[in-house]
């Protein structure tokens, strides 16, 4: 494994963690609410759909698409996406940005779903299309990622697995904690994804234009830190002029 | 048939619209300009375009983040 595989595998685990635990909520509040068969059920169909989007986009990709086109393109996505991150984590972190709230977004996805005050014991269609959905939505971006990353270095195999040990283990944690998904420190996890992803960037974008970076693979981790050590002074500077409070959302 | 592709259409431009642009439209600004002085700088010196386009997407994220906090108090 390179430095660049590495990083590749952090930076899927890592975002993938983060989608999963959204998505878990969701089929969580959908199983409790419409039954546990019918939420599965939507959720495992999505993971199938999801699965398939990889080996259809991202198989040929790798084989057709020039590399240095590939790179940029992937650069430029990733780029998007990690500095969208990294800014939001930056302002969750200081307290202009509401954290994440699971509980919150349980309590108010079960009361939207409860029947009558019970779950219902057989195939409901209402159940399926939230799990599905939430699972769906929240796997895009990971897809995105998994394919990005993947293909741009060759390795969509190691990346699809990153994505999916971090499915099994967010899914067992899930399942034995249940309703405590809130303890996950998503804005942590999101800030160090939004790094990586950033960094990940401008390196497929330069590599992509024939920019030569200095010591090739290790110049990602001076990216990295470089990212680390801005963060240690945005995230006061910004803090310095906190709002009181700030409402969490379920965005 | 037809009405339903153009439907498929508007909701996958819509998709990408969100996720690329979303509600900061100068980080996808930032990107595109990123592209365009990579291909720039790649002929220039090496130590030009080492230090100027980690610099400038750094830079766009700090400003995007305090236009953020600005909008949200």
């Amino acid at each position: 494994m390179t430095t660049r595989d590495w990083v590749l595998v952090a930076a899927v685990f890592g975002a993938s963690s983060v989608e999963m635990v959204e998505a878990l909520t969701i089929v969580l509040a959908a199983g409790t609410s419409r039954g546990w068969r019918s939420a599965l059920e939507g959720a495992a169909t999505a993971l199938a759909v999801l699965g398939v989007l990889v080996a259809a986009v991202g198989v040929p990709l790798i084989r057709y698409v020039p590399i240095d086109a590939l790179r940029v393109v992937v650069g430029a996505l990733l780029l998007t996406l990690g500095m969208s991150w990294l800014r939001k984590a930056w302002l969750r972190a200081s307290g202009h940005k509401a954290l994440h709230d699971e509980d919150q977004i349980y309590a108010e996805t079960v009361a939207e779903l409860a029947v009558d005050g019970a779950a219902v014991r057989t195939r409901d269609s209402v159940g399926f299309a939230v799990a599905f959905k939430g699972v769906f939505l929240e796997g895009t971006e990971v897809v995105l990622i998994v394919i990005s990353l993947g293909a741009s270095q060759g390795r969509l195999g190691l990346a699809s697995v990153a994505a999916l040990a971090a499915l099994l283990i967010v899914g067992v944690v899930g399942a034995i904690v249940a309703r405590q998904l809130s303890r996950v420190p998503e804005n942590l996890i999101k800030l160090v994804v939004g790094i990586m992803l950033t960094s990940f960037g401008l390196f497929w974008v330069g590599e992509g234009a024939g920019i030569h970076w200095p010591g090739s693979d290790l110049f990602l981790l001076a990216l990295v830190g470089s990212l680390v050590v801005l963060t240690m002074l945005v995230v006061p500077w910004l803090s310095r002029s906190s709002p009181t409070h700030v409402a969490a959302v379920p965005s | 048939m037809t009405a339903a592709i153009a439907r498929a259409g508007r909701a996958f431009g819509r998709f990408w619209l969100d996720f690329l642009v979303g509600d900061t439209p100068e980080l996808f600004v930032v990107t595109l300009v990123v592209v365009a002085i990579s291909f720039g700088l790649a002929s220039s010196p090496r130590a030009v375009a080492v230090v100027v386009v980690p610099l400038l997407a750094f830079g766009a994220v700090v400003m995007s983040a305090a236009r953020g906090r600005v909008r949200q108090r």
